[in-house]
């Protein structure tokens, strides 16, 4: 069982930050917060893409003519594309975030689905039938 | 001529450069005449791949000359050539709609890059739809999902919950798209290859391991997010009930179809039989969630009053059509999805439209709002009546050809409980379509409203739609023989 962990401790780092990314973007009801969860998610999965790029006494793929063990340089280029999405998603995020807090003066979840939800029992309140109501 | 054989990569890359253009473009006639452009652009270039698709089989490209497997492919068959068609359709029908629109829904100095937005989202669904290459699907999928949160928060200026809508979507939207990009990672890890085909050929070279079947649970949950399959479909009512009428025509018609077809493309080119789990997932999950999102999307719409809303629910339900096809795992029961991707897209898009055309006159969808409004907008209701029947079934209206389809494909596996499942859920439909039409009809407007029939330039483009509704309905050949070929060319891989 310590054997199992110790050999595959960079896939077990990924698991554990996959799930704690996730937790935190379910349990947290601050905004902000959730976005940092979201993050830590994102992160478990470029470890993930780099560590299983890894061949075990490779080097950097870099050619010198000599033959020598690389790495699998792939991934990492992929890696390199999902971060940029990674910053684009929490970018445009966190200025959703700054138009939410504009406009509703909160970022916490469960005030902002008061207000919501206050919203839309008017709207459902308002029996259809009722000709001619005040508008 | 040169520019022919470019054509896979031509309408990509064609809206992907004219993003950046647009967004300097200052003057929002300008914009929007420059995205009217380049989107007619694209449908021209998709029907002329279908066409030589249907007449000489399936288009390669290798971008930059670099062969597949180590390039990037794209690829169009029938069942992506006809996704590719319905994208660009709906995006040039929605677009002379969505200039009026825009401008009584959305803030002016917003416009160009609200458009700048609209193209990306475009460049994204046409790229997801024409690559062969599994991450390449990925940045195409969070280039439209980007654009998309975009989209939804312009609609902030009439209703602020279309900000939490948009964040809703967008933590469950790069949810999705993480789990996807996982899904790819295993099956790197274990073929070591990207490119859809060469993933199905080396997958049936190696002995059944559990990466792979890992894999394919993380792409398919993480599509049933980006699909809205029940129940992980929290993301769509809010995210359609609150972005402009425009966009919530042009999204409802394609970004979930889009995210359908790469269910159909993982399932069956790229797993196949490589992946022991396709058949008992699409038994023991697949159908269960389609039935369920189908009878509780419909109910769920029955009891809404805001509209918009309304047809966000039967949305959910009708994508519970597309899986339910896909779950039968046959020829037919494909060919049913791939109809009703088409045909969805046609009455949605229509119907979204005329609401469009209502909010543009009363500044409402609120169901209350729209006593009598059929007598003062006859035109608009009755493309929202005749989008309804399709929506319902009646034959001659696409919505007959699409369920026709799915009952034989449930007949031919003898499975008459699901019959009458498709049926009552189809009368579900009548009902909450009927409560507009008493409403519209029925029901006298209330005095001192003076209302005018909405303006051409939105009323033309739902009759093109509602059009399109009629004439598939009737003469559903062309349909037809192109979702026969798609579904043999998916599923004939299995058999």
């Amino acid at each position: 069982m310590l054997e199992l962990f110790l050999d595959k401790y960079n896939y077990w780092i990924v698991i554990v930050l996959m799930l704690f990314g996730l937790y935190i973007v379910i349990s947290r009801g601050n905004l902000v917060k959730k976005l940092v969860g979201l993050n830590v998610f994102q992160t478990s999965v470029f470890l993930f893409y780099i560590s299983l790029a890894k061949a075990e006494g490779g080097t950097a793929p870099i050619l010198t003519g000599k033959t020598e063990l690389f790495s699998n340089p792939l991934p990492h280029v992929l890696i390199l594309t999902a971060i940029v999405v990674g910053i684009a998603t929490t970018a445009l995020g966190l200025a959703l975030v700054v138009r939410i807090q504009e406009t509703y003066n909160t970022i916490e979840e469960d005030e902002l689905e008061d207000l919501n939800v206050a919203v839309m029992k008017g709207e459902q309140d308002r029996i259809p039938g009722a000709e001619g109501e005040a508008r | 001529m040169i520019a022919a054989e470019h054509l896979p990569v031509l309408q990509v890359v064609g809206p992907l450069l004219a993003a950046p253009i647009c967004s300097v473009l200052r003057i929002r006639n300008l914009a929007w005449f420059f995205t009217l452009i380049v989107s007619v652009g694209a449908f021209l270039c998709s029907l002329l791949l279908l066409q030589t698709v249907m007449e000489s089989g399936p288009i390669s490209y290798e971008l930059g000359g670099w062969m597949a497997p180590l390039g990037i492919e794209y690829r169009v068959d029938a069942s992506n050539g006809i996704v590719l068609l319905i994208i660009s359709g709906i995006s040039s029908v929605v677009l002379p709609f969505a200039k009026r629109s825009f401008e009584a829904e959305v803030p002016e100095k917003l416009h160009s890059l609200l458009y700048t937005a609209y193209i990306l989202c475009l460049t994204g669904l046409l790229g997801i739809t024409a690559t062969a290459d599994a991450f390449n699907v990925f940045v195409f999928l969070e280039i439209s999902s980007l654009s998309t949160y975009v989209l939804v928060a312009a609609g902030s200026s009439i209703d602020r919950r279309a900000l939490t809508a948009a964040y809703n979507y967008l933590i469950l939207g790069t949810i999705g798209a993480t789990f996807f990009v996982i899904g790819i990672g295993l099956l790197y890890m274990a073929t070591g290859s990207l490119n859809m085909a060469d993933i199905a050929v080396r997958l049936g070279t190696i002995a059944e391991i559990r990466t792979v079947d890992v894999a394919f649970a993380f792409i398919v949950v993480g599509l049933a997010l980006k699909l809205a399959l029940f129940p992980l479909h929290t993301w769509l009512p809010n995210a359609y009930t609150h972005a402009p009428s425009a966009v919530t025509a042009f999204l409802a018609a394609t970004a979930t179809k889009a995210a359908v077809y790469l269910m159909l493309r993982f399932s069956f080119t790229v797993f196949g039989t490589g992946s022991g789990l396709l058949a008992p997932m699409a038994g023991t999950v697949g159908i269960p969630l389609a039935l369920a999102g189908m009878f509780a999307g419909s109910i769920a719409a029955i009891y809404q009053y805001n509209l918009k809303r309304m047809l966000a629910y039967s949305s959910v339900a009708q994508i519970g059509y597309m899986v339910l096809g896909f779950g039968l795992l046959s020829v037919t029961g494909v060919m049913a999805t791939t109809l009703h991707l088409f045909n969805h897209a046609l009455m949605k898009g229509a119907l979204f439209m005329a609401l469009g055309c209502v909010f543009v006159r009363i500044r409402s969808v609120h169901i209350a709002d729209l006593s009598g409004i059929g007598r003062q907008m006859p035109w608009t209701m009755a493309a929202f009546v005749i989008g309804g029947l399709s929506l319902i079934g009646v034959p001659m209206t696409v919505g007959f050809i699409s369920k026709w389809y799915l009952i034989s494909a449930a007949l031919e596996q003898e499975a008459w409980w699901l019959v009458a499942l498709i049926v009552a859920s189809s009368l579900l439909a009548v009902i909450y379509i009927w409560r507009v039409i008493e409403a519209a009809y029925l029901k006298a407007p209330p005095p001192g409203r003076a209302v005018a029939e909405a303006p051409l330039s939105m009323l033309i483009p739902t009759w093109v739609l509602v059009g399109a509704n009629i004439y598939f309905g009737v003469d559903a050949d062309f349909t037809v023989s192109v979702a026969r070929a798609a579904a043999e060319g998916l599923v004939g891989v299995m058999q």
